[in-house]
């Protein structure tokens, strides 16, 4: 092998040559609907077993779907976001498969004409580098239920709750090249999810799941068998599961072996994927349209009033933040991730210093809330008297290092920064007699340095003014003490 | 595909009976082989209509699906939902053990 090849992300470098990952993401979104798609039974997480359940969801003869607005709303909203094609017409199908978990025996989905056709997005790769992955695809689709296999040692539990809930799967292009940006994709579509209101985006939960397609294959050549790796629920997971899934092809590969097309899961103890017991007719679905439900319809005027809905989307947001606040397009990267973060920043930095305010809030806020595990929502540090402590930065009032004593009052006391400088007597001295005074007395008492300074060890001048920085408790306005300890020493 | 071949083999009526979990007697088989090939070949006729212009049709109505506005108005009747379940336990579904 040789050591010095430089490997791209994403590349592998076997025994027989440099080999590529190909790989597609799946991504089922819950849509953030009060009821379900189907039917009116309740679509939150957490109710008693079978609460949230309609004779619609337990599938009872006789009973019809009739589908959600909302949720057809937001499907056509973060369609939209995706900058893809929106279709008038669509239609629901049956996906066919026996599980318990389904009581109809078939998932209502949508397969020949999804509500969202091609799309792309452009995501944010670490180096500050961006590239575009297109979006195959946008489908609504009923949720299954919740099996528990650890009550009863020979038989499982069954919670219908989720059976019928809304979900949406995103499907990408085969476009991304290595587990980085698969976990950039995912964050980026979990970005635009919240952005629109879509869907909570909450993988811990997961409102958010996704499915990895891998293969591999030498640089420039056909695509290879892949892989499916099931239901992943963090982006951790998801970079180390098509890591070492695409580890295990190359070396069946290389040893001159055949992959075999099959569903596999990741497991998060040992960090490698295994497969699920063979299923042989898995992907045998027999899809066809649901009697059940006329295709789905509206006008292109129906989805304008949705367009004029849609909030500022990350990208041209983080364009407009650096041309009006004059921050960098790094510091705008980090603030449009979360719609909080931004809301928080141009309430905070409204009129003010926009790149301090930023600094301030990347590094010292986000900094302290993270050491305390606090979310940006419940900060005791309201983006107010952030602006206010941006101000009185500026205009001299107080200095930088005393504003950080400031901040740290601010974390605990909850306090405005104005008052926390009135009652502890923090302004910044920046009266010239004053400074004077502290300049006086700190070379009375350094005689032999200020001879020794006069007499060339130019060195000597930052002590002078860490001492009258010192006697003034740092309150002294240190450009002031600079220019006056400058014309008291020539 | 032509009205004059059989398309449906004994190999095929298994595969469909263990995807729908249907228990088919080995008897009943050929039976049920030979009916479905006459209605494929039944249902084969249309394809003498040439429909080279025509979109798909998946609704004859001319309806468009009715929405529904986002409100929860049902569920609170696991009493009802649980009622036919040959087995049920603490309001959940209790089944033979489906995993892995």
């Amino acid at each position: 092998m040789n050591e010095s090849i430089n490997l791209k992300p994403g590349q592998i470098n076997g025994e027989t040559g440099i080999w590529e990952m190909v790989i597609g993401l799946e991504i089922h979104a819950q849509i953030s609907s009060k009821s379900k798609l189907f039917s009116g039974a309740s679509a939150s997480f957490g109710a008693d077993a079978n609460s949230n359940v309609s004779l619609v969801d337990a599938a009872m003869p006789g009973m019809l779907p009739v589908i959600n607005e909302f949720c057809v709303e937001q499907a056509v909203k973060t369609g939209l976001a995706l900058n893809a094609k929106i279709n008038n017409v669509s239609i629901f199908d049956r996906k066919n498969y026996f599980y318990a978990d389904l009581p109809q025996g078939y998932q209502i989905s949508q397969f020949t004409k999804p509500i969202v056709g091609e799309g792309e997005i452009i995501i944010d790769l670490d180096d500050g580098l961006q590239t575009t992955i297109g979006i195959e695809r946008l489908h609504l689709e009923q949720d299954a239920g919740k099996s528990l296999h650890d009550q009863h040692p020979s038989k499982s539990y069954i919670d219908l709750n989720r059976t019928g809930v809304a979900l949406m799967e995103i499907v990408s292009k085969p476009d991304i090249r290595s587990p980085q940006e698969a976990g950039a994709y995912v964050k980026k579509i979990r970005s635009i999810l919240r952005y629109v209101g879509a869907c909570d985006g909450n993988m811990e939960e997961g409102s958010l799941r996704a499915d990895c397609n891998v293969s591999v294959r030498k640089l420039g050549e056909e695509f290879g068998t892949r892989c499916e790796i099931k239901n992943l629920n963090s982006v951790r997971f998801i970079i180390q599961a098509i890591q070492s899934e695409a580890e295990r092809q190359v070396e069946i590969l290389e040893e001159g072996g055949k992959i075999n097309q099959e569903t596999r899961l990741f497991d998060t103890s040992t960090g490698e994927t295994r497969s699920m017991r063979s299923k042989e007719d898995a992907h045998d679905y027999r899809y066809f349209p649901d009697p059940d439900l006329l295709p789905l319809e509206f006008s292109d005027s129906w989805v304008q009033k949705i367009k004029e809905t849609l909030p500022e989307l990350p990208d041209l947001l983080k364009k407009r933040l650096v041309t009006d606040f004059g921050i960098t397009p790094y510091d705008a990267s980090i603030l449009v991730e979360e719609k909080d973060y931004v809301d928080f920043y141009q309430k905070a930095a409204n009129g003010k210093d926009g790149k301090l305010t930023a600094n301030w809030m990347i590094t010292e806020l986000f900094g302290a809330l993270k050491k305390e595990s606090i979310s940006l929502s419940n900060s005791p540090i309201s983006p107010e008297n952030l602006g206010q402590l941006i101000d009185l930065i500026s205009d001299g009032t107080i200095s930088g290092k005393i504003a950080k004593d400031v901040f740290a009052e601010m974390m605990i006391s909850k306090k405005s920064p104005s008052d926390i400088v009135k009652d502890k007597g923090l302004e910044q001295v920046s009266d010239d007699t004053e400074i004077l005074k502290l300049i006086d007395k700190v070379m009375l008492e350094n005689e032999d340095k200020v001879k020794d300074y006069l007499g060339g060890k130019d060195k000597l001048f930052g002590f002078f003014v860490g001492q009258v920085m010192k006697l003034s408790q740092g309150k002294a306005n240190p450009g002031i003490v600079n220019k006056l300890l400058k014309e008291k020493l020539k | 595909m032509s009205n004059k071949e059989s398309i449906v083999d004994i190999p095929t009526v298994n595969k469909i009976a263990r995807l729908s979990r249907l228990n088919i007697p080995d008897a009943s088989k050929q039976n049920l082989t030979n009916d479905l090939n006459n209605i494929l070949g039944f249902v084969a006729q249309l394809d003498e209509v040439n429909t080279s212009d025509v979109e798909p049709l998946a609704s004859v109505t001319g309806h468009k699906l009715p929405l529904r506005s986002d409100k929860v108005t049902d569920g609170n009747i696991e009493d009802l939902v649980l009622k036919n379940a040959p087995e049920s336990s603490s309001g959940f579904f209790v089944v033979p053990k489906v995993i892995e």
